[in-house]
């Protein structure tokens, strides 16, 4: 067996290396080429790249919006090169310059970042953006509303978080995107929505439970908040006047030490959920217990939209 | 000349209309089956639906081949966990149940489950 693939993969017309088996992103990152990467899984698209030339394998543009795959990008992280390929570095009008206009804490964990950018990002409450330092590193972040509202856990040791909780409105940034499919459509505003998440889970709910009010949803709208304890809730405040306002919404912190596990409040609260949509959000254990839960209760699998939170990768 | 075609049984199944509507119900049924859930523990739904929507074309009869090596192969890591004909035999109780739940008619039913047990041998690693 070659350990060296048949194909050959050229960043900026210089070949580069490319070991069987491996992703465009190894292949640059062994041959010492800053990608800016993070999740390493296709779904931060930090390692946004535009092929020049050569085939792009399908599966490198899952997930990439039309106008993106039609310019060829794709994503170094889910490339395994197939054949030639060259690839460069996004142009100009993928990432947009943008500036922070405020960092706070919302609780002692979680901070409130909003941002300006200097283009419309296009984007819907719900989607995720990836925000880059100067220096490149790049996180994505969940939007909580029709503003560029990002809330960031705070991370011990985390790069981004730690930098964000530094930094003062009108330091620039650049972003990128919108992604993501969970957001809110209007096409029945009579049907029962239930959202729910953990954790900073509640930045994309947040801005589908604002864009679903706004755009006039008539039917009931739940959303569960789950933390370990009060400390890890936030916006208590705010969601409690919203549900005061609205009598179709219902806002329910769920605390594990006092209500139980998230998944089973919910089941209690909702036995049967045959006609209703779901979206779920926060890291991707909640996640996935908890779209299975709303599934079994009778939701039809594609009337549940998940966002799971993936972790940056150290490697 | 006239000429009457047979319809297949993937037409009077409703084709990929009715794997859309018999998808949710027997995953979901699979799922809540205690003989067989620990198999589907902790696996990622969207890829387990797309899987289940290519298995319910193939056993309707529609355009999904498995050969039977891509059949033992998908399935070597469940057989390595114990996976025998009590399992194969649920998921096949399921399907049944599936789609009566849904009115097919007994002899279409019947039909299904003759197409899904050609594949048991492939599945179960025999």
């Amino acid at each position: 067996m070659s350990l060296v693939s048949s194909s050959t993969l050229s960043w900026e017309g210089t070949p580069v290396p490319c070991l069987e088996g491996d992703t465009a992103l190894e292949a640059l990152l062994r041959a010492g080429i800053a990608i800016p990467h993070s999740c390493r899984a296709g779904a931060c698209q930090s390692c946004l790249v535009q092929a020049k030339s050569g085939v792009i394998p399908a599966a490198a543009q899952q997930g990439l919006k039309e106008s993106l795959r039609a310019q060829n990008y794709l994503l170094a992280c889910l490339c395994r090169p197939e054949q030639d390929l060259t690839l460069v570095p996004p142009g100009p009008g993928v990432r947009i310059p943008a500036f922070l206009t405020e960092v706070g804490w919302l609780s002692d964990s979680v901070l409130r970042v909003r941002l300006a950018a200097t283009a419309p990002l296009g984007h819907r409450p719900g989607q995720y953006l990836t925000l880059f330092r100067p220096d490149g590193l790049g996180r994505s972040y969940s939007i909580a509303g029709d503003d560029l509202e990002l809330h960031v856990r705070r991370i011990p040791g985390g790069a981004m978080s730690s930098w964000l909780a530094e930094a003062q409105a009108g330091d620039a940034v650049t972003i990128q995107g919108p992604a993501g499919d969970c957001f809110y459509t209007p096409n029945d505003t009579a049907q029962p929505l239930l959202l729910a998440g953990a954790g900073t889970g509640l930045a994309p709910l947040y801005g589908i439970l604002r864009d679903a009010l706004r755009q006039g949803h008539q039917g009931p709208i739940w959303l569960y908040h789950g933390a370990l304890n009060e400390r890890g809730l936030y916006l208590t405040a705010e969601l409690q006047a919203m549900a005061a306002e609205h009598a179709n919404f219902e806002y329910r912190p769920a605390l594990l030490d006092r209500d139980g596990p998230l998944p089973e409040l919910i089941s209690r609260d909702h036995p049967k959920l045959n006609s209703w949509r779901g979206f779920v959000c926060g890291d991707p254990t909640i996640v996935n217990l908890l779209r299975k839960r709303l599934f079994l209760g009778g939701m039809a699998s594609r009337a549940i939209s998940a966002d799971a939170f993936l972790p940056a990768t150290l490697k | 000349m006239h000429i009457t075609t047979m319809s297949t049984l993937y037409e009077q199944l409703g084709g990929a209309p009715a794997v859309e509507a018999a998808v949710d119900l027997f995953y979901r049924k699979v799922l809540l089956d205690d003989r067989i859930s620990d198999f589907f523990e902790g696996v990622d739904m969207d890829r387990q639906i797309s899987k289940q929507k290519a298995f319910l074309t193939m056993v309707f009869g529609g355009p999904v081949s498995y050969s039977g090596q891509d059949l033992r192969r998908g399935h070597a890591h469940l057989v390595a966990r114990g996976l025998n004909d009590s399992h194969f035999n649920a998921v096949i109780e399921n399907l049944g149940a599936s789609l009566a739940e849904l009115g097919v008619a007994s002899e279409l039913i019947n039909e299904v489950a003759a197409l899904a047990e050609t594949t048991r041998a492939d599945v179960l690693g025999k």
